[in-house]
């Protein structure tokens, strides 16, 4: 792996969550009966006519400024032909040259990933396949059109070649993700298909400036299946590679079932689109108002806000990284954080216990912050208080801890009489300890915190069984 | 009391109507008896509305009426009415019937007027003649072995023929001016965006637009006052920056009059010039004055626009595949390829086919540049020229045809010689700007129409010129063979 270098772009395409859809007045909802939210409009019918969606603009707007994109002053709408059962037009409309955003980048483990473009266009309708394994075409019976999805606002992002891994793209598209919500453009359900990625793939001897041939990786649906498929595709093109062959272009299905790699069409099955100017929109011309209204409507982006973290709480970076993977969990860590005033404890639990943002109320997480910080439990009960406020998310740690006697043992004589008991029951022990073997130490130790169950603090208890033998 | 419908103006309908001489039913009778009597001479109409039309008059016979309500009008089957069938000329549509009534349909209705039925067409407005249509040939009032023009002669046929004394036409490259020029009736194609092409079936969506055919100019401004205006269903459509005026002009003291000579000696047959002659006389007779103008690039229009509206054809018509209604054709063991194939080869006709595989060539990777960005270039050229000469003079005058209406059969299988009777039309679509045709003389006993153009929005200016010269011409726009009670 070392003398190849992946080379990675994405092209991400994002569901925008406006009422309506992108062209016509439809409700835009996910999970509705099939064919329930359509049109004249977006069923394609005669003589209709689109009309652009003023909320899809705003939020393709304010994409681009997340992105640190430059938004066009004038841009415009281009027709993109295709044959084919879930496009109802049998073009999707799209943006071609001219897209509303340009340029960009965003930070990743202090890498600038640049953003190439992102345009508005409309979502096709999705194909239900019936009668063959797993819902696949392949083996189908017949194929049934649910036109709910279609004509769905959707923005497509399109990275620049900088991405360098796999991992890399992960934490790319997490920060994405995390930056759209963080927003309020979308609602970023890969399972629901709000954000769908394909990825353009290929790899280079190490310190080589072309490029390699690239294969595009369709539609995966989550990032984990996101990473495999690229660490498979980028094996395999160095397998042909380092055979002598030389990689096709192509665009390939990754199963994560079967980690295998389907091809779907060679270069020359590639569609040729005939792209022509969308003669029923007049350009969009977003004012310098309207950009600099939406540009104010902006909460702080996770990029910021990771620096800040680093920077106001002292956090190291991979903390202020993990913590800001979602939005929802750096509210809660900085709840967590004020309440506890120690930051450091608070990312601790709250990246340690994933599920403390949906279980635990920050007051509840804080008090058991602040009782370890007092020394009136130790970390070991510290953990078993948490699992009790699971259980009861609205109680009062202190009162918890007061009820079940969690208290810890502080008084040095009744952690005295216990050491002394256990070098009484114990002599095996105590002699190899004398004889050298100081790790015995921690046996001893545990015998305490087992009598304890837990309320006593270890290092005491060792330094204790130190002064006495 | 019985109505004579032949000759008979939508102003002079509301006349009888507003003095109650006729009844809004005997008016819609008239006009359906004599569509019932004469049409299956002309095939002007593919489909009535007889009750639907009766019902509609006894309303207003029963509750009152003021202005056009109740004035009958015939509209081109391309219209989407509601709940009512419309084909677009084509086989692939029979029985579809739309969930929504197109913008100028609504207005109309809104207006009260009482629409007869859909009028004859070429298959999506694509041809010159109305022969391109899978409902049968339309024949000329004028003389029935010849075309009425096309593609809206159903509608210029419906008018000349006192089968509706107004129709809605659409008008891509002449649709409109032509086929009233050869069945000597006034024809308006508005400035693009003027009227909403919502539900307008679809051909060149940058082109398309809608207009009235009527006897008179003041009727075409009556009827294009109705329909005009911002629709918030077409984006692409524009409030009027002054309300259309019902001319009643009858000089044209200080009007410049342009003429484009070099265009004019490609192709006009000499009977259509010498009439164009005659009028553009006349007009200098009511104080206009007439000089040359320079449209340096108009005669590259016609094949800029035979790559233009087939490559916008070519994805407009994609939609027709068989899968949400109109037709549908299949066979046992048919992939949905085969299902489209099937139903696209059995439901298009000949002419749609060329150009949809002519607009899919001209837009294919590699052929782009040369085809349609050539064409898009040429278009850019032709509006600057217009706008150039528009500096000089108020009113470009031309004739709408090169020719009078040719025979039946003549032309249909040379699509170039088709093409070619849109040389002087398709300019104005190019560079999206009103035109009216009205009928100036006659030249082989056939009617010549006079096409009068200005820059975007000057319908008013159009219609008080156009107005002015029809009353100087005094053209009889009631076919004799008709007024003879031959047909």
């Amino acid at each position: 792996m070392s003398d190849w270098e992946p080379v990675i772009g994405l092209e991400i395409h994002v569901q925008l969550n406006t009422e309506t859809k992108m062209f016509c007045c439809c409700e835009n909802r996910y999970g509705a009966d099939p064919n329930t939210l359509t049109c004249p409009l977006c069923l394609g019918h005669p003589g209709v006519l689109p009309l652009i969606n003023q909320a899809a603009v705003d939020r393709a707007i304010k994409i681009g400024l997340a992105l640190n994109s430059q938004v066009a002053e004038s841009c415009r709408f281009h027709r993109k032909n295709y044959f084919y059962p879930d496009s109802p037009k049998a073009y999707q409309i799209s943006q071609y040259d001219e897209p509303i955003c340009s340029g960009g980048h965003l930070e990743v483990d202090g890498t600038s990933i640049g953003i190439t473009r992102a345009h508005l266009e409309e979502d096709a309708a999705k194909l239900v396949h019936a009668g063959g394994e797993a819902g696949r075409i392949a083996g189908a019976e017949h194929s049934l059109v649910d036109f709910n999805r279609c004509g769905t606002p959707l923005v497509e992002i399109v990275t620049e070649p900088d991405i360098r891994s796999p991992e890399q793209a992960t934490r790319f598209l997490s920060l994405l993700k995390n930056t759209l919500q963080t927003i309020g453009v979308s609602d970023c359900d890969m399972e629901k298909g709000s954000l769908r990625c394909d990825a353009n793939v290929s790899v280079r001897p190490a310190g080589a400036t072309e490029f390699g041939t690239k294969t595009e990786l369709k539609n995966m649906n989550s990032f984990k299946f996101l990473a495999e498929g690229m660490a498979a595709e980028i094996e395999r093109q160095i397998g042909v590679l380092e055979s002598g062959g030389t990689v096709e272009q192509e665009t390939l299905h990754y199963d994560p079932r079967t980690g295998a790699l389907r091809s779907l069409r060679s270069k020359e099955e590639a569609h040729d689109y005939r792209y022509f100017p969308e003669p029923d929109l007049v350009p969009l011309a977003p004012s310098a108002e309207l950009i600099e209204r939406l540009r104010g409507e902006l909460p702080e982006l996770p990029a910021g806000r990771i620096a800040r973290f680093e920077r106001d709480y002292s956090l190291p970076e991979q903390y202020a990284v993990d913590l800001n993977a979602d939005a929802g969990v750096a509210d809660y860590f900085e709840q967590v954080a004020e309440l506890a005033g120690d930051p450091k404890a608070a990312a601790d639990w709250v990246i340690n216990q994933p599920t403390a943002v949906a279980a635990v109320p920050a007051s509840g997480l804080a008090g058991i912050v602040k009782l370890v910080n007092g020394g009136t439990i130790t970390a070991t009960i510290a953990k078993q208080v948490y699992g009790l406020l699971e259980e009861t998310p609205d109680a009062d740690p202190v009162v918890l801890v007061e009820e079940q006697g969690l208290a810890s043992i502080g008084g040095d004589d009744e952690l005295m009489g216990m050491v002394d008991e256990v070098i009484e029951a114990n002599p095996a022990l105590v002699e190899q300890f004398r004889g050298g073997k100081d790790g015995v130490v921690n046996a001893l130790v545990g015998q305490v915190m087992k009598k304890t169950q837990g309320r006593a603090d270890a290092r005491k208890v060792q330094d204790l069984f130190r002064s006495r033998l | 009391m019985t109505v004579e419908t032949l000759g008979l103006t939508a102003e002079r309908c509301v006349e009888l109507l507003d003095a109650r001489e006729v009844s809004c039913r005997e008016l819609v009778e008239a006009y359906l008896d004599r569509i019932g009597a004469h049409d299956g001479d002309f095939n002007a109409f593919v489909r009535t509305r007889r009750d639907l039309a009766l019902a509609e008059a006894d309303a207003f016979d029963r509750d009152g009426r003021s202005g056009l309500q109740g004035v009958p009008i015939a509209l081109k089957d391309i219209l989407c009415t509601r709940g009512e069938e419309t084909t677009a000329g084509s086989r692939i549509l029979a029985g579809h019937k739309p969930m929504y009534d197109a913008g100028a349909v609504t207005r109309v209705k809104n207006a009260g007027m009482i629409p007869l039925g859909k009028t004859n067409m070429d298959e999506f407005a694509m041809g010159s003649s109305t022969e391109h249509s899978a409902y049968g040939v339309t024949h000329n009032p004028w003389d029935p072995t010849r075309v009425p023009g096309g593609s809206s002669g159903g509608s210029a046929a419906a008018v000349a023929a006192g089968f509706a004394p107004l129709a809605l036409g659409t008008d891509t490259g002449g649709s409109i001016r032509q086929p009233a020029a050869l069945c000597g009736v006034v024809g308006l194609k508005p400035t693009y965006g003027a009227v909403s092409r919502h539900g307008l079936i679809a051909f060149g969506s940058s082109l398309d637009q809608v207009g009235p055919f009527a006897l008179t100019v003041r009727d075409a401004a009556l009827a294009f006052a109705t329909i005009a205006g911002r629709d918030h269903c077409d984006s692409t459509s524009v409030e009027l920056s002054e309300p259309v005026r019902i001319p009643d002009r009858e000089d044209l003291a200080g009007v410049r009059i342009g003429v484009p000579t070099k265009l004019l000696d490609q192709g006009v047959e000499p009977g259509v010039r010498a009439s164009f002659d005659a009028s553009l006389e006349v007009a200098e007779g009511l104080g206009a004055s007439v000089s040359e103008v320079e449209l340096p690039h108009a005669h590259h229009g016609l094949p800029a626009y035979y790559l233009i509206a087939p490559a916008e054809a070519s994805a407009n018509l994609a939609r027709f595949d068989g899968v949400r209604y109109g037709l549908r054709l299949e066979e046992p063991g048919d992939t949905v390829v085969d299902m489209y194939g099937r139903t696209r080869s059995s439901g298009f006709g000949a002419e749609v086919k060329r150009r949809i595989m002519l607009g899919t060539y001209v837009l294919s990777a590699g052929y782009y540049d040369a085809y349609y960005g050539t064409a898009l270039k040429v278009r850019t050229l032709i509006r600057q020229d217009f706008d150039r000469a528009f500096g000089d003079v108020d009113v470009i005058a031309m004739p709408a045809s090169p020719t009078v209406a040719f025979t039946i059969g003549e032309r249909v299988d040379d699509p170039w010689a088709m093409y070619a009777c849109d040389v002087l039309t398709v300019p104005l679509n190019l560079a999206g700007l009103p035109g009216i045709s009205i009928p100036c003389g006659l030249s082989e006993e056939l009617p010549v129409g006079l096409q009068l153009a200005g820059p975007p929005f000057s319908e008013n200016r159009l219609l008080d010129a156009a107005h002015a010269m029809e009353r100087a011409l005094q053209f009889d726009p009631v076919p004799p063979r008709l007024g003879q009670g031959v047909a």
